[in-house]
């Protein structure tokens, strides 16, 4: 695979339309031939339930692959292509669809979970997103992340330089270093940027729970970000080069593990994408920090104490329950230090998602439907009664924070690790003491 | 022409419904598909096998919303295949003419129960079909021409049956192999394709630790 050190996309309808057709593999074609058209997917759908907006049902999100399976591969498809009595597909369904594709949906594959034919929609969403990205066709704001994390190696612009300035009030703030480019260490840690710069407590929690469980890790100043945005807007090709720099550095520093940080998507990214996008299998354990922290707590490597009794209830961030089977790993940590843990009705794999997944979050014209979705979210709160909100996601945390902030809720949003660092025991230095 | 539909035209369905089937799923298949090289969290083949059961009942979560339909889905698919597999002259051609055994066929009453609650369905997912802001959207001619094809079929299967006069089981012979004949080319096939699909979402789901 050649080094991609730029993004530069371009509207190119030819290699849109291949790029769609070289997607249909058998899992999408036997999910096409069997979807009868019932429309049971559409209230599974956040953006359809708020809405009421039949275009927001899944299946009907998926029209030009569709278009493109019906008329390559159908005996009456080829037949009306042929004869001229369907359309053939055009940039004009690139453009129709542009919103549908990207805007109302978070690849959160809650419908793929109902669909009675089984069809896994946020599988084929997530294909579709390889032709329209390849035609130029996604949101400015998601091909600008693209090409910042192409070009600086972080979707926000985030550089090593800003990282270190953190690291260095992280360590003044803990008392504990945060090891560096640590050749021979077990764990390779990765963040997100979101995490830098808007929930550095990740970071420090990190460093304490894993100083206490003797864990030991490191960062690499060369490569630090787990997100990929190449996943997000469709386009193997930057997200196989981004899952390369990181594999690069775990194999320069010799570590065996790779931690994926408190994000959905750079979990599904780095922990199941990444052979598939570079065509092997990878030499490293990766475990999102959620599946590390319930395994060193159980094997008796870090230990808490005390418990908040302080209601609150958990947020389960999509990629890891209905992707990764994270589900149980959160609660069994969250009963270790919370005595009031509450489930929202829908919860585990079927949880609805923040609104915000798949590269809705950095996408403006969609803050409306993003808010419209929000709701479901503020419904399952005030059923509650909760004033506190748990999740392992930094997207999530974020989306929910706007949610909460713009229906002035008086709820306040947590990180599992920064839960759990709060209640080590013997304490770390710069401990806490938000939820009790 | 009753020799017709019972012999040339029979074989004829017989060929197109055979044929176009394993076509189909060859079809499918061939499209291929990447092995997935990620290190596995659970088991592909238990996945599978779950999934493919596990969407036969829906999520107790969905259960509200879709209440109408799947009542009228279930009502329709039960009755069908009651009606299919048990009906007396259904038990005697597949012994006759396919297996060669047979199997006690259902009670007259409860013939008629299960074609009143087949009917039922298929009208009942029709007037969805029509009515719901959603399905109208999705709904495509191949739809209802599935739908009005196997209506056919049944009216004419049950009028048969009473033996309202002669031509009605040839009518109604007639109307199943226009069905035949359709099947393979239309989202019928997901009579077999559902397998498939349920399957591979199941195996990956399995793969990755997920109870889908
Ligand atoms: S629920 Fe499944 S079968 Fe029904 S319309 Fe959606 S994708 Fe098609
Ligand atoms: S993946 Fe989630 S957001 Fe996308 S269509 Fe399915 S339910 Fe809606």
């Amino acid at each position: 695979m050649s080094s991609t050190t730029t993004y530069e996309p371009e509207l190119d309808f030819e290699k849109g339309a291949d790029v769609l057709k070289r997607q249909i593999d058998w899992r999408v074609a036997s999910y096409f031939s069997s979807c009868v058209h019932c429309g049971l997917c559409a209230e599974a759908c956040q953006f359809y339930v708020e809405t009421g907006d039949p275009r927001y049902t899944p299946i009907y999100k998926l029209e030009p692959l569709k278009k493109v399976w019906r008329q390559e591969y159908t005996f009456f498809g080829k037949m009306a292509k042929a004869l001229g009595i369907t359309k053939p597909l055009s940039e004009k369904d690139f453009v129709d669809w542009e919103d549908l594709v990207y805007d109302s949906c978070t690849l959160c594959a809650r419908c793929s979970m109902v669909c009675p034919v089984g069809n896994d929609i946020a599988y084929m969403i997530r294909k579709e997103r390889e032709g329209f990205s390849a035609a130029g066709f996604a949101p400015d704001e998601l091909k600008g992340a693209t090409k910042r994390a192409v070009e600086t190696g972080s979707p926000m612009g985030v550089t090593w330089k800003a990282l270190s300035a953190q690291i260095k009030h992280i360590e003044r703030e803990t008392g504990l270093p945060v090891p560096v480019d640590v050749k021979g260490a077990e764990y390779l840690g990765l963040l997100s940027s979101l995490e830098i710069m808007g929930f550095p407590e990740y970071i420090s929690s990190l460093t304490r729970i894993l100083h206490q469980a003797g864990v030991s890790w490191t960062l690499s100043s060369e490569t630090f970000e787990a997100t990929n945005s190449g996943i997000q807007i469709g386009d193997s090709k930057v997200a196989a080069e981004l899952v390369e720099r990181v594999l690069k550095v775990a194999t320069d520093l010799e570590v065996s593990n790779i931690i994926s940080p408190e994000c959905g998507h750079a979990y599904t990214a780095i922990r199941w994408e990444s052979a598939n996008l570079i065509g092997k299998p990878i030499p490293f354990r990766v475990v999102h920090i959620v599946e590390l922290l319930d395994e060193l707590k159980r094997n008796g490597r870090i230990s808490t104490t005390g418990k908040t009794d302080v209601k609150l209830t958990f947020h389960d961030p999509c990629n890891l329950v209905r992707k990764g089977g994270v589900v149980e790993e959160p609660r069994r940590l969250l009963n270790s230090v919370a005595s009031d843990f509450v489930e929202m009705k829908q919860h585990g794999v079927m949880n609805w998602c923040c609104g915000g997944g798949g590269g809705v979050s950095a996408n403006d014209r969609a803050s409306g439907l993003r808010l419209a979705a929000f709701n479901i979210k503020k419904r399952q709160l005030d059923e509650l009664g909760v004033n506190t909100l748990v999740t392992a996601c930094a997207n999530c945390r974020n989306i929910l924070e706007e949610g909460i902030e713009h229906n002035e809720m008086d709820v306040e949003v947590v990180g599992l690790t920064e839960l759990i660092a709060e209640y080590l025991d013997p304490p770390e230095a710069g401990e806490s003491d938000s939820t009790s | 022409m009753s020799d017709f539909i019972l012999g040339p035209f029979w074989n004829f369905a017989v060929i197109v419904f055979t044929a176009g089937v394993v076509g189909r799923i060859a079809m499918i298949l061939m499209c291929g598909l990447s092995k997935d090289l990620a290190a596995a969290r659970g088991s592909s083949v238990t996945g599978a096998v779950g999934t493919v059961a596990r969407r036969f009942f829906p999520r107790k979560e969905t259960v509200k919303s879709n209440r109408f339909h799947i009542i009228a889905g279930y009502m329709f698919h039960i009755g069908l295949l009651a009606l299919l597999f048990f009906a007396a002259p259904h038990v005697q051609f597949l012994k006759n003419h396919l297996l060669g055994f047979g199997w006690p066929a259902m009670p007259h009453w409860a013939f008629i129960l299960s074609a009143e609650i087949a009917f039922a369905g298929l009208i009942l997912l029709w007037l969805r079909r029509v009515m719901h802001p959603v399905t109208r959207l999705l709904t495509r001619l191949d739809d209802h021409l599935a739908a009005w094809l196997t209506f056919f079929a049944m009216v004419t299967g049950c009028l048969a049956l009473f033996e309202s006069f002669a031509g009605l089981r040839v009518l109604h012979i007639l109307g199943v192999e226009l069905l035949m004949i359709y099947f393979p080319f239309s989202n019928l096939m997901h009579a077999f394709t559902f397998f498939l699909s349920r399957g591979t979402t199941g195996a990956r789901a399995g793969r990755h630790g997920v109870k889908a």
